[in-house]
């Protein structure tokens, strides 16, 4: 049988109209229980105004929302008409405007979308933001669709669009690399999603009787959209979702979410373990039991076993099991998922020479009291996925030797999304090259980097480049040589962050001036941004 | 009492947000629509304006519109003591 998302949403919608499919919650509000029933019927009036509007099957929908339920009946509701949603990060208090409205100049002329779902307090922003002569031909408001009505009609089944019975049809894109401005929309087809969900139903055990999902994270960001809000959906299981900003400014909520539901399974970045470890109280914690949270996933960011040490420290006494934390290793070009450890034991560690490491691309294990570094399993590939580590030549290496991860599965990128180059240049021999560095040993993948100089934060890939270019922008800096008059360091130090974090999606911590000469540079004249940041590192102790 | 308040809250900011020991922080300096501070941290000033002046900034009210500098933090903290 062919399965795409409609006809899993109407199986289960007919199933079990009934059954929570939705918790949703907003701080300071009362948790919202949807079924799927009217998650269903909700998803089908936003179907009926995309339709009114003149909006097709394979055409791209633009969803700039901000966290609220619409957005998820948004989503579905493009998904039953057939047309392509693609969910964007909407605009927060420190970005630029103007900044922003310029990414979504570039990302329509590439990406052409047919249509854009806002909200009337973002009117101004996206209606400067489109071109007359550009694709968009309408700009639909949540505010018209009717939503609220608490009328619970039936839902109707005969309005699904009935174009959409391919499995090789693009279903949606999801835009989370690539330069700012240019980002790439990786388009996933309903097949690649449904293999990626029969892997991650097979590997992770789901039974959507007993699990819950608990998940903060955003949706325009492939751990979120897919673990945290496509796979519960389409697989049956209870999802309760939280928005990105509640959590940051109330870690808690994480907590208090998964022991009133039960959570069982949890997507978290590397650095949400660490945050969650130092910034709750316990005065927060009272009654808190997390025992039924049987796998807490690691993913997005490189991950690190002393952030897992300081979680399972700080959480353990509130029934965190230790054979809870796990990891995977995860790209939005492979639907989600690579790899995943093995639930019910805790991913496997290993002591590496460092020397060997750093200088050799090659992993030897440390021998007994000497220095080592701390590397933790992303698992095994996941069913229909392989994986094979290569040097710069395309030879495949043997176990415990660093190269280039290359990827193959059934639940790959159909391409990105006009963007054909870019496509053609990501795969050699029909294997996906991830840019992304790791070894293998005794089967399991250790990543030990991501793509050349690429910087994660937040689960955001964040390119130097682009960072360097906004600075060369900032009055006082030369462009180009990132020499700077002198002056008040400090004043030019507070624009260059100011700047960096209105214009960018990451906000500057630290800014530092240095004296002429102290930016090392290779032998040919280029800034060395790895010497710089060993040798910026080894200056400062980083809390 | 209010200046010795933006004093503490100042030095907070400066070692264990920004990391920068002795860094000077404006009273009128914009804090959060600048980016000086950014979202992860609001949690930190949270929690220390709750241990050290017995005031609970509910995390519904976390943003630029409840403060966005040290004089109006310091407002802020006033009230509610004298509440």
């Amino acid at each position: 049988m062919n399965r795409t998302f409609p006809s899993e949403l109407i199986r289960l919608t007919r199933e079990q109209p009934e059954q929570p499919s939705i918790y949703f919650l907003e701080a300071g509000l009362e948790d919202r229980v949807v079924t799927y029933q009217e998650l269903f019927q909700k998803s089908t009036s936003v179907a009926a105004h995309l339709r009114k509007a003149g909006i097709n099957s394979g055409d791209v929908v633009v969803l700039l929302i901000d966290y609220r339920f619409d957005l998820l009946t948004s989503f579905w509701g493009c998904v039953l008409q057939g047309a392509i949603p693609s969910i964007l990060p909407f605009l927060t208090e420190k970005l630029n405007p103007d900044r922003y409205q310029a990414d979504l100049r570039s990302l329509i002329s590439v990406t052409r979308p047919a249509a854009i779902i806002t909200f009337r307090d973002f009117e101004d922003i996206v209606e400067d933001a489109v071109q007359p002569d550009s694709s968009v031909q309408a700009i639909l408001y949540l505010e018209d669709f009717g939503l609220d009505s608490d009328e619970d009609a039936l839902p109707d089944f005969s309005l699904v669009s009935e174009h959409i019975q391919d499995p090789e049809r693009i279903v949606l894109l999801q835009h989370s690399s690539g330069t700012t401005g240019l980002q790439k929309g990786v388009a996933l087809s309903h097949g690649a999603v449904f293999n990626q969900l029969d892997a991650l139903s097979s590997v992770l055990n789901l039974d959507p009787a007993l699990d819950v999902v608990v998940s903060w994270l955003p949706l325009y960001h492939d751990m979120g959209l897919i673990a945290g809000f496509i796979m519960p959906i389409l697989s049956g299981i209870p999802l309760v979702l939280m928005s990105p900003f509640d959590w940051v400014r109330a870690p808690y909520r994480l907590f208090e979410a998964v022991s009133k539901y039960k959570g069982t399974l949890t997507w978290l970045p590397n650095f949400a373990y660490n945050f969650c470890a130092r910034k709750v109280r316990n005065r927060q914690l009272e009654g808190i039991d997390l025992s039924s949270w049987r796998a807490v996933i690691n993913c997005s960011e490189p991950v690190r076993w002393e952030s897992h040490q300081a979680f399972y420290e700080r959480y353990n006494e509130f029934g965190l099991a230790q054979e809870a934390l796990q990891t995977s290793y995860a790209m939005a070009e492979n639907t989600f998922g690579v790899t995943q450890s093995k639930l019910g034991s805790q991913p496997r560690l290993q002591h590496i020479d460092p020397e060997s490491y750093q200088h050799h691309n090659q992993i030897q294990l440390a021998s007994e009291g000497k220095p080592f570094l701390t590397m933790m399993s992303s698992g095994v590939p996941l069913p229909n996925t392989r994986i094979r580590i290569q040097d710069q030549a395309g030879i495949t290496l043997p176990e415990n030797k660093i190269g280039e991860i290359a990827l193959q599965s059934k639940s790959m990128l159909s391409e990105y999304y006009r963007r054909p180059e870019v496509t053609e240049k990501s795969f050699q021999d029909g294997w996906f090259m991830t840019g992304d560095y790791g070894y293998i040993s005794d089967g399991e993948l250790f990543v030990t980097g991501r793509k050349k100089d690429l910087i994660i934060v937040g689960g955001k890939n964040i390119y130097p480049g682009d960072l360097e270019e906004l600075v060369y922008e900032v009055p006082g800096v030369h462009p180009g040589r990132a020499v700077v008059e002198e002056g008040n360091r400090q004043q030019l130090a507070d624009r260059i962050r100011r700047y960096v974090t209105q214009n960018s999606p990451v906000s500057l911590r630290f800014v530092q001036i240095v004296d002429p000469k102290g930016i090392l540079k290779t032998s040919s004249g280029k800034i060395s941004r790895s010497a710089n940041k060993e040798k910026y590192l080894s200056q400062v102790k980083l809390n | 009492m209010s200046t010795e308040i933006t004093n503490e809250l100042a030095a907070f900011i400066a070692e264990e947000i920004l990391s920068q020991p002795g860094r000077r922080i404006d009273p009128e300096e914009n804090l959060i629509t600048s980016g000086l501070i950014d979202s992860l941290s609001l949690v930190d000033i949270a929690l220390f304006v709750e241990e050290q002046y017995r005031v609970l900034i509910d995390d519904t009210k976390l943003n630029a519109d409840t403060f966005d500098s040290l004089k109006e933090l310091t407002s802020l903290i006033n009230s509610r003591q004298h509440e």
